[in-house]
C-alpha cells in the first residue's frame, strides 16, 4: 500500500487519465492521516543547504530553480531561509535521493549536507 | 574593466575581456585545477576501485580550508561522511575540472570577446573561484568593508580586488541567466552588440 501510494502520487502530475482516476479514488479511500504516515516514512532523508558568506544570494535562487526546478517565489524564499536562518530543508526522500541532491549542491559549489528527518 | 558578461541581440552571452583579464582568467582557472585534481593513484591501489573512480584507503577532508569548502562532507556523522566521500569526492573534482577545463577552452579559442557558451560550466568555475578565494582571505557576512580598505602592501588586498571583480562577473552572469530575478524582461538585459 505505501508503495503504492508514492507511485500515484508521482505519477498523477504525468497527467495521464487513467493514472489520474485511480490516484482519486484511492486517496479518497484512505483516511487523512494514514496518507501522511504513508509519506512520512517514504520521506525519512533531507538535504539542508547552509549559508556561507560567499555564495550569491542570486546565484543560490539560479540553483534552486535550475536544478529543483523551483519556481521563483519558492527558491527566493529557501535562499532567504538559508540566508537568514543559517540554513533550509531543500529535499526531502529516500537515502540515495538526498545524497543525489547534495552531490549536486556540492558540484555547483553549495555547502550541503543529508541526514535523517528527526 | 569589462562590462561582465552580456546578452546579445541574437541571444548568445558574451563577454569582453582585454588581456589582463584574460590572463587572470586563464590564471584562476589552472589555480581551482590545481586545488581539486584528484589524487595520484597509488601503484597499490585496488585497480578496479581506481577504474570506477572509488577512492582506496583513509580519505577524510582536507586539511586546507579552501579545499575543505570545495569538497565539504555530505554527513555530519564522520564515518558516513568518510564512506560517501570515498564514492563520490572523484566525481566531484571531476566535475570541478571540467567546469574550469570547458572555461579555459572557451576563452582559448575567443578573442577579446568570448562566446561563453557552457554557461553552467563558467558560473560553477567562477563559485569555485571566489570559494577559494574567499575562503584564504577569511571573508564574513561583515568584513567587506575591512578588506576593501586594506592598504596596498596587504596580500589579501590584492586577492580581495580580484574576489570582487569575480563576483561582479559571476553577478552578471547569473543575470544573463535569470532576467526575471532581476525585475528585467528577457529584452532589456544589457544586450551586447552582436557583430561578427
Amino acid at each position: 500500500m505505501g508503495v503504492a501510494y508514492g507511485g500515484v502520487a508521482s505519477a498523477a502530475g504525468c497527467c495521464e487519465n487513467n493514472v489520474v482516476v485511480y490516484a482519486s479514488i484511492a486517496v479518497e479511500a484512505a483516511p487523512q492521516e494514514q496518507v501522511d504516515e504513508v509519506v512520512e516514512t517514504q520521506r525519512p532523508w533531507i538535504t539542508i543547504v547552509w549559508n556561507d558568506p560567499i555564495n550569491l544570494m542570486s546565484y543560490v535562487t539560479y540553483v534552486f530553480m535550475t536544478y529543483f526546478h523551483f519556481s521563483r517565489e519558492k527558491a527566493e524564499k529557501l535562499m532567504n531561509d538559508v540566508h537568514h536562518e543559517g540554513r533550509a530543508v531543500v529535499s526531502s526522500g529516500t537515502r540515495e535521493e538526498m545524497e543525489r541532491d547534495v552531490s549536486a549542491m556540492h558540484s555547483y559549489g553549495l555547502w550541503a549536507t543529508l541526514q535523517r528527518d528527526d | 574593466m569589462t562590462y561582465g558578461f552580456q546578452r546579445t541581440a541574437t541571444g548568445r552571452v558574451v563577454l569582453r575581456v582585454d588581456d589582463v583579464e584574460r590572463g587572470l582568467l586563464m590564471s584562476v582557472a589552472r589555480q581551482v585545477m590545481d586545488l581539486v585534481q584528484p589524487a595520484e593513484a597509488s601503484p597499490d591501489q585496488d585497480p578496479l576501485a581506481a577504474q570506477v573512480g572509488w577512492v582506496d584507503g583513509d580519505v577524510g577532508i582536507s586539511d586546507d580550508p579552501a579545499v575543505a569548502r570545495l569538497l565539504p562532507d555530505a554527513y555530519d556523522d564522520p564515518d558516513d561522511a568518510r564512506d560517501f566521500r570515498r564514492f563520490t569526492e572523484n566525481d566531484l573534482r571531476q566535475s570541478k575540472m571540467q567546469h574550469a577545463m570547458t572555461v579555459l577552452e572557451e576563452i582559448e579559442r575567443s578573442g577579446e570577446k568570448v562566446s561563453v557558451t557552457s554557461t553552467d560550466s563558467w558560473l560553477g568555475l567562477l563559485n569555485d573561484a571566489r570559494i577559494a578565494i574567499g575562503t584564504r582571505i577569511q571573508i564574513s557576512e561583515d568584513n567587506h568593508g575591512e578588506l576593501a580598505e586594506l592598504p596596498d602592501d596587504d596580500p589579501r588586498s590584492g586577492l580581495f580586488h580580484f574576489y570582487d571583480w569575480l563576483t561582479f562577473l559571476q553577478e552578471s552572469l547569473v543575470r544573463c541567466m535569470t532576467p526575471a530575478l532581476y525585475g528585467f524582461s528577457d529584452d532589456n538585459v544589457p544586450v551586447a552588440e552582436d557583430e561578427e
